[in-house]
């Protein structure tokens, strides 16, 4: 009897020029195979632009639209547009950008596909920089963190403003699913791939993806450090349907060090900066904990 | 079947003749009345299309490549600011060989602002690989939607096309126009049907990045496609005349030119204006025509050629300015004649930005100073017309 949990079949073949370890390679993977063949991408400019080779290759076994940097919100209602006209219906649509494509430059034209209620998936892989340009700070940096915009010279100038709260956005907009989902955990990140696809207009996924040079990490570690994000509560797995929120996997409740150890984008931290870290984690997770009570 | 339109719902009932399928769109002024009689027709049931109501002109074109990778036929209509916004996009539509088709009410850009008519907009789209038609009446902004849907989606061009109408001059103000009979248009336009389109079961990347040693050969082509789209505005518009009896001169409308001592050059709605100085000083015994552009792009070259063979004296008259240079029209032209048998006196006006009426004798003014040019030679300097502070032209 197999023991794999989450289905076999591969619609991410080898050969995408991610970096090894990349987190979204992975992240990828495990969203074709929670949605299946009859599923359109369509990816703005971000690693993911440059993953699948160069043409002609394509290692996806699914057809994919290369859109402008801020433009994947209006290039899902486009798509969308052109099926509903030529009367298909079992496809599902997927914008696939990541955070500075989503948080920042892509913000407008998502909120406008999610205010149309445009039927579609749109996942945010998370490295938490713009990692394809070479790790420049964006809206999805964590408080904290060293990138090359925010650089850790005599002035300590790293990141000094908090990680925009996407899910939150996404939510305002009452859209039917939102979820956050983890490579270190595909049997959840598969389920909660599944349920999007049931629901109908648009849907958010945020995945946080490691990314071994922009987080200055071992790429062997990929999933060692998804998991400990998870269980250090930096990033609590939860969905919210229909506006009702659940936490889909307990975090053990590891101390954040546990986590910021494992990377140099946070060696720069003092005691007192990572117990700054802590505490904005530990009501974080109270406030969801706490949501979760009130709704479950 | 005749009806008094403006030219916005001109621009509207072609893109409803042609059956346009995915209609993204964004209000602007003074375009919005294209896009509301397109929700209108949607909403009746009069147009079957899927009116997308985005959140920006930027994702009007954006939601416009998507759909139009898919095979849908695509239309929407900006003006000014909306059309800079969608720049990038723009190339785009054309980089990915997609038929788009869409008007520009051509207006004036801020600041300070100004919602009238101004062709600045249109002209720095030039480059963007769209071709550009400008159109002098409402019928012909009709017409030139449902042809240049024709031209577009032919197998060797699938560029997108740009439908120019001058800003409330011709959006906001009303003639009789033809709307041409349905079934006839269905004959003269088949539904779309790319070759190459985005299917389920056909894994393929739609715009994959490519290397150094490979991207020269896309845009080579590209070139290729506009170069052939020359000839198939002239053959097309052939077609167009036999089923619908009109015609608008292909890529340079020429009035009264064959025998004429001196041209201008004009493109928009003050053609119209410019065909009735050419009445009334032909009358006079005086000859004058009007060489006008309805193709900006692809450029009519070997037109102007033929036409500076026949003049001694070209007037142009540009509604916008490059700064650092002259009107675009005028440098083009320039251009185009270096290697022609014969170039004529030549001088570029600037005259009608930001909608300022570009009068009778304003035109009439232009003609005799280009009839003096004749015997004097170039003007290397454009002459701003009817500026305060500068000394007025009048015939």
């Amino acid at each position: 009897m197999s023991r794999v949990t989450i289905p076999e079949v591969e619609h991410a073949y080898p050969g995408s020029t991610g970096c090894p370890g990349c987190g979204a390679n992975l992240v990828m993977r495990y969203l074709l195979k929670g949605l299946g063949e009859r599923t359109i991408l369509t990816i703005p400019a971000c690693c993911w632009a440059v993953m699948p080779g160069y043409w002609p290759s394509h290692c996806l076994k699914v057809p994919m639209v290369y859109c402008a940097f801020e433009a994947t919100g209006a290039s899902l209602s486009g798509i969308r547009a052109a099926l509903d006209m030529k009367g298909v219906e079992d496809v599902t649509v997927v914008g696939f950008a990541g955070d500075g494509g989503t948080v920042d430059i892509g913000l407008q034209a998502l909120s406008g596909a999610a205010e149309r209620g445009t039927d579609a998936i749109y996942v945010m892989y998370d490295n938490e920089a713009y990692m394809n340009t070479g790790i420049q700070r964006s809206g999805a940096t964590p408080w904290g963190a060293w990138t090359t915009t925010t650089p850790v010279g005599s002035s300590r100038d790293y990141k000094r403003e908090p990680k925009k709260d996407i899910m939150s956005i996404m939510e305002a907009h009452g859209i039917p699913y939102a979820a956050t989902v983890s490579v270190a955990h595909p049997e959840d990140f598969v389920k909660k791939a599944k349920k999007a696809k049931d629901a109908r207009g648009l849907k958010f996924i945020h995945a946080l993806s490691p990314c071994p040079p922009g987080w200055k990490m071992n790429p062997m570690k990929t999933i060692e450090i998804a998991r400990l994000a998870v269980d250090t509560n930096v990033f609590p797995l939860y969905e919210v349907e229909n506006g009702r929120l659940r936490i889909t996997k307990k975090g053990k409740g590891l101390p954040i060090e546990d986590y910021l150890s494992t990377q140099g984008r946070f060696r720069h931290l003092t005691e007192e900066e990572v117990k700054r870290m802590q505490e904005s984690v530990d009501s974080s997770l109270k406030a969801l904990e706490e949501r979760e009570a009130r709704e479950g | 079947m005749r009806k008094v339109m403006t030219g916005n719902y001109a621009s509207a009932y072609g893109a409803k003749a042609a059956r346009a399928e995915v209609i993204p769109a964004y209000p602007i002024t003074p375009q919005t009345s294209i896009v509301e009689k397109l929700a209108e027709f949607v909403s009746t049931g009069e147009l079957k299309a899927k009116f997308v109501p985005v959140e920006s002109e930027h994702s009007a074109m954006a939601a416009c490549v998507s759909a139009s990778i898919l095979g849908a036929r695509t239309y929407t209509a900006t003006s000014s600011h909306g059309l800079a916004l969608m720049h990038e996009v723009l190339m785009w539509a054309s980089n990915a060989r997609l038929p788009v088709v869409m008007t520009n009410v051509s207006r004036a850009m801020a600041p300070p602002w100004s919602v009238w008519a101004d062709h600045m907009d249109s002209v720095a789209e030039r480059d963007t690989g769209w071709m550009q038609f400008f159109c002098e009446s409402n019928q012909e902004v009709l017409d030139t939607i449902i042809m240049a849907y024709k031209v577009c989606e032919s197998r060797g061009i699938m560029l997108p096309a740009m439908i120019i109408e001058d800003a409330f001059i011709l959006s906001h103000t009303s003639e009789p126009v033809d709307v041409p009979d349905q079934d006839t248009v269905d004959s003269f336009l088949p539904s779309y049907d790319p070759e190459i389109k985005l299917e389920i079961g056909k894994p393929m990347g739609f715009g994959s990045l490519v290397r150094p040693d490979q991207y020269m050969e896309f845009r080579y082509k590209s070139m290729l496609a506009m170069r052939e789209a020359r000839d198939r505005i002239v053959s097309v518009e052939d077609e167009f005349r036999q089923a619908f009896g009109r015609s608008y001169g292909g890529l340079l409308d020429e009035y009264m030119c064959d025998d004429a001592e001196v041209a201008l050059v004009a493109a928009g709605s003050v053609a119209g204006t410019v065909r009735t100085v050419v009445d009334k000083l032909r009358a006079k015994g005086m000859k004058v025509g009007l060489a006008r552009i309805r193709a900006f792009r692809p450029f009519p070259f070997q037109e102007f050629q033929s036409l500076a063979g026949r003049v001694s004296g070209m007037a142009v008259l540009d509604r916008s300015f490059t700064h650092g240079a002259a009107g675009a029209f005028f440098t083009e032209i320039q251009g185009a004649l270096y290697d022609a048998p014969k170039r004529p006196a030549m001088k570029n006006y600037i005259a009608g930005l930001g909608g300022r009426d570009i009068t009778p004798d304003v035109i009439e003014g232009i003609f005799e100073d280009i009839l003096v040019r004749c015997e004097r030679g170039s003007d290397p300097e454009p002459e701003w017309l009817d500026v305060a502070g500068l000394p007025r032209r009048r015939s």
